[in-house]
């Protein structure tokens, strides 16, 4: 299955939309996974006896669960606007890839089991049964939807594919039928705190290691303070911006931010994972959980600020879900919610992301760059798709657009934009969201990337664009791998924070006695 | 009574009852099923006022449509805004004695049915020709546009060729169902063909998806407001859920160091 031959797609000089090409994504899908890493989970460890009757049963529960379900399972009128829209379509061609065809996977099911034209009229309105060959439709295709909710954005009805395939995975996962790759992340996740299973030791020697490099490197001691209570920032970022690239040199720019600002902050052992994979496989309660670790953290480590790193879904859960499901925001009307909003400062929103935080010392001139350093690139931004389409920044309208394309021509010089019809509320996802970004799923990762690749190639053309920016760990991860398959740089993709890490100048702490003599000075006349 | 006028007569209250009961509880279903996240879709609206706005211009305008596809939206909004002012022409059957005067407005648009059949034909073509939609329709998408064709071009019929039927028995049918004054209905078959596939539209109409009138409305990915940073969203079961497992997880949280 993963070692499937398969050809990378040739990237035109517009996107077509494909013909279409049944089948052509057929297969087993990622892979599954076993009893050990389901169970702590709570779901079965193998595909249970009477799956079928659980798997009506669950999907009987969502839909009184969840309203976007219920209604984008009814109000879909099939008029095909989606129908161009997934950029796994149009690298793949697999009309199952189509959001509404991917929908009706679940929505046929639905509508027999559900719907009265359904039971009893099912040839007329596409009703299916639930069987094997359709659970294995489920899992497949399912398993190529990056939840990046674009077809969201063009339905008349705002119908979410993403919300369905959340849906689909939790029934999947309540039958014993569950991804590998996302169920083993999260056993980790609620347990030791992060993805990759780090304990607080190694996490330790590499927060040191960093600062002994960054202090050898300009000579100044930037510190990235873990477990320090009573910090002002509590820090969430995504558990690869401790070691992988390029998102590591994301880190250590947020730490020179913080450094220049001067303010105290920290990360947490406990909680060392912004990425919440529980909104992936749909599962409210074990995103929750993941979350309230997060809370913990910042209750023990008494902090008056929560802010998140650059990580796309990160993003998604911290600003639209962490007030739900624990309380970090504000307006809180009950108990555990009140005490934490006490605690945390009223004045900045919670939680912050660290483009608003690095945005509003640069509109408060409180840094200073040499633009310069980053003269050799020109740069172009992809809007991840969490957090184009599914939050906010600053709390203006499009914020989440703006701000992160003002921190980054505030310290470079050469700035463009892909096409326009590809970014913002349009972006194309990288082609690894949602618990794609697997090995095992390379083939569709490679081929629902086409689309942003070639939007890439474009500027590339026109504009000798170098650098690729993404505030998205996945994003990132998604992009080294698969631009070399383009022809293009696999270092050309870096964080923001990155950008800003190469301009900051950093004051040196002599230069930092002469200022404030030079202050006290100014004072004394 | 004719024996065909009271089968009409009877049809017309138990499509009308099917669609009422219908859609009151389909709407319920949907008031009563609670969005537990906060999902809007950008480009968000960061107030009421502005997911008003967002709202009024989905219905009116089929923006989000108009931004997916020129031709979709073009062939449905024509059928659309066709058919709404066919419907508001139809209000003087209905009206009992002299229509008032704001109705008179719409007389002239007697060619809206002409923008509806368009439309359709246009909606049509697209499902029979473009081979992506042409994958996702079922018989009853099929079904659905033929129905509605069927309903525009026999009025459409009776409007502007010489089968018009005797619009004064019509008026008198129809404001009688209203009034409960059951009259006699003209029994040329172009009228019995429309009405009769009005009656089956309206029974339809809460099982199908048509549902998409309602459903928009509650579609949450368009009618939240963006703020959750400022103002805790939380359902019912969530609280619930919360409530009895507060103390619980509390306790066991943390203890796994
Ligand atoms: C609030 C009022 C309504 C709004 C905002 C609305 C909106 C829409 C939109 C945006 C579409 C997709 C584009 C298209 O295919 O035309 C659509 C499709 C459709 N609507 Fe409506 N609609 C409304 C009322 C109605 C009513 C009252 C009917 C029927 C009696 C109706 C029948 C249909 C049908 C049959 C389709 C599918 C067309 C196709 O098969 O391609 N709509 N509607
Ligand atoms: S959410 Fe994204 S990946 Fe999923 S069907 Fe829609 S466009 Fe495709
Ligand atoms: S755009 Fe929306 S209504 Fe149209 S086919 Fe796609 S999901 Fe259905």
């Amino acid at each position: 299955m993963a070692a499937k031959e398969f050809d990378i797609p040739v990237l035109p000089t517009y996107i077509e939309i494909p013909k279409i090409n049944e089948g052509a994504m057929e297969g087993d899908g990622p892979f599954k996974a076993s009893k050990e890493f389901q169970n702590p989970l709570g779901f079965p460890g193998e595909k249970v006896d009477n799956w079928q009757e659980v798997a009506i049963a669950k999907m009987g529960e969502l839909k009184s669960k969840y309203r976007s379900v219920q209604v984008f399972l009814d109000s879909c009128v099939k008029c095909g606007a989606c129908t161009d829209k997934c950029h796994y379509f149009l690298g793949s061609s697999d009309p199952k890839n189509m959001p509404v065809a991917r929908q009706d996977l679940f929505r046929s099911v639905y509508r027999r089991h559900f719907t009265f034209a359904g039971k009893h009229f099912p040839k007329l309105v596409g009703a299916k049964e639930l069987d094997d060959k359709m659970l294995d439709d489920w899992y497949n295709y399912f398993h190529q939807c990056s939840q990046c909710r674009r077809c969201s954005v063009f339905c008349p009805y705002g119908i979410d594919t993403a919300e369905i395939s959340m849906a689909a995975r939790e029934v999947l996962d309540a039958v014993g039928v569950g991804q590998k790759y996302c169920n083993q992340i999260l056993g980790k996740a609620i347990t030791i705190g992060n993805n990759l299973g780090l304990p607080e030791p190694a996490l330790r020697d590499t927060l040191l290691d960093l600062e002994e490099e960054i202090e050898e490197e300009t000579g100044v001691a930037i510190k990235y303070p873990l477990d320090v209570k009573g910090a002002e920032i509590l820090l969430i970022t995504p558990s690869a911006d401790f070691f992988a690239e390029p998102h590591i040199d994301g880190l250590i720019g947020y730490g020179k931010v913080f450094h220049q600002d001067g303010v105290s902050w920290t990360m947490s052992s406990y909680a060392s994972e912004g990425a919440n994979f529980g909104m992936f496989i749909g599962s409210y309660d074990i995103m929750r959980k993941a979350a309230l670790r997060i809370r913990k953290a910042a209750l023990d480590l008494e902090v008056s600020r929560v802010m998140v790193g650059e990580c796309g879904h990160a993003w998604r859960v911290a600003y639209s879900f962490w007030n739900t499901l624990t309380g970090v925001g504000a307006g809180a009307t009950d108990e555990f919610g009140l005490k934490l909003q006490n605690q945390l400062d009223s004045r900045y929103p919670q939680p912050q992301h660290i483009i608003e935080y690095t945005h509003d010392l640069i509109q408060r001139d409180k840094l200073k760059f040499d633009k310069s350093a980053n003269d050799d690139r020109t740069v172009t931004f992809h809007d991840s798709c969490n957090v184009a389409r599914a939050t906010n920044m600053g709390g203006i309208p499009n914020g989440q657009f703006i701000l992160p394309r003002e921190v980054i021509k505030a310290v470079c010089n050469n700035y463009v934009d892909m096409e326009r019809t590809t970014i913002k509320e349009s972006t194309f996802c990288c082609g690894g969201g949602a618990g794609i970004l697997t090995d095992d799923l390379m083939e569709i990762r490679i081929k629902g990337a086409m689309p942003r690749m070639q939007a890439l190639k474009e500027v590339e053309k026109t504009d000798g664009v170098n650098t690729l920016v993404a505030i998205c760990a996945i994003c990132k991860s998604q992009f080294s791998k698969v631009l070399p398959k383009f022809d293009f740089d696999p270092y050309m993709i870096v964080s923001a924070h990155q950008l800003v890490s190469e301009a900051i100048v950093i004051d040196k702490p002599q230069t930092d006695d002469s200022e404030a003599e030079v202050a006290e000075e100014s004072v004394a006349e | 009574m004719s024996a065909i006028s009271t089968l009409f007569t009877a049809l017309f209250y138990i499509s009308l009852v099917i669609f009422l009961v219908g859609m009151a509880r389909k709407i319920y279903q949907y008031w009563i099923t609670p969005a537990p996240l906060k999902i809007p879709t950008a480009p968000t609206p960061l107030t009421q006022t502005g997911v008003v706005m967002r709202m009024a211009r989905e219905v009116v305008l089929f923006e989000s449509l108009f931004k997916a596809n020129k031709w979709t939206w073009l062939f449905g909004w024509l059928f659309h805004l066709g058919l709404l002012l066919v419907l508001i022409r139809h209000v003087r059957y209905f009206w009992p004695g002299d229509l008032p005067e704001i109705f008179l407005l719409v007389q002239p648009f007697k060619y809206a049915a002409f923008a509806m059949v368009i439309g359709l034909i246009g909606l049509m073509g697209r499902r029979i020709f473009v081979e992506r939609i042409r994958y996702i329709s079922a018989p009853s998408d099929y079904l659905m546009l033929i129905m509605l064709l069927v309903i525009g071009v026999s009025g459409a019929v009776m409007t502007f060729t010489t089968n018009h039927t005797d619009i004064i028995m019509v008026k008198e049918f129809a404001s009688g169902l209203i009034t409960f004054n059951w009259a006699d209905l003209p029994t040329e078959v172009y009228f019995l063909v429309h009405l009769f596939l009005v009656f089956v539209l309206m029974a339809i109409f809460p099982i199908s998806k048509l549902l998409h009138v309602p459903g928009m409305f509650f579609s949450p990915t368009r009618n939240q407001v963006d703020n959750a940073r400022k103002k805790r969203h939380i359902s019912p079961w969530a609280l619930k859920q919360e409530q009895e497992h507060a103390v619980k997880l509390e306790q066991t949280l943390g203890k796994d160091e």
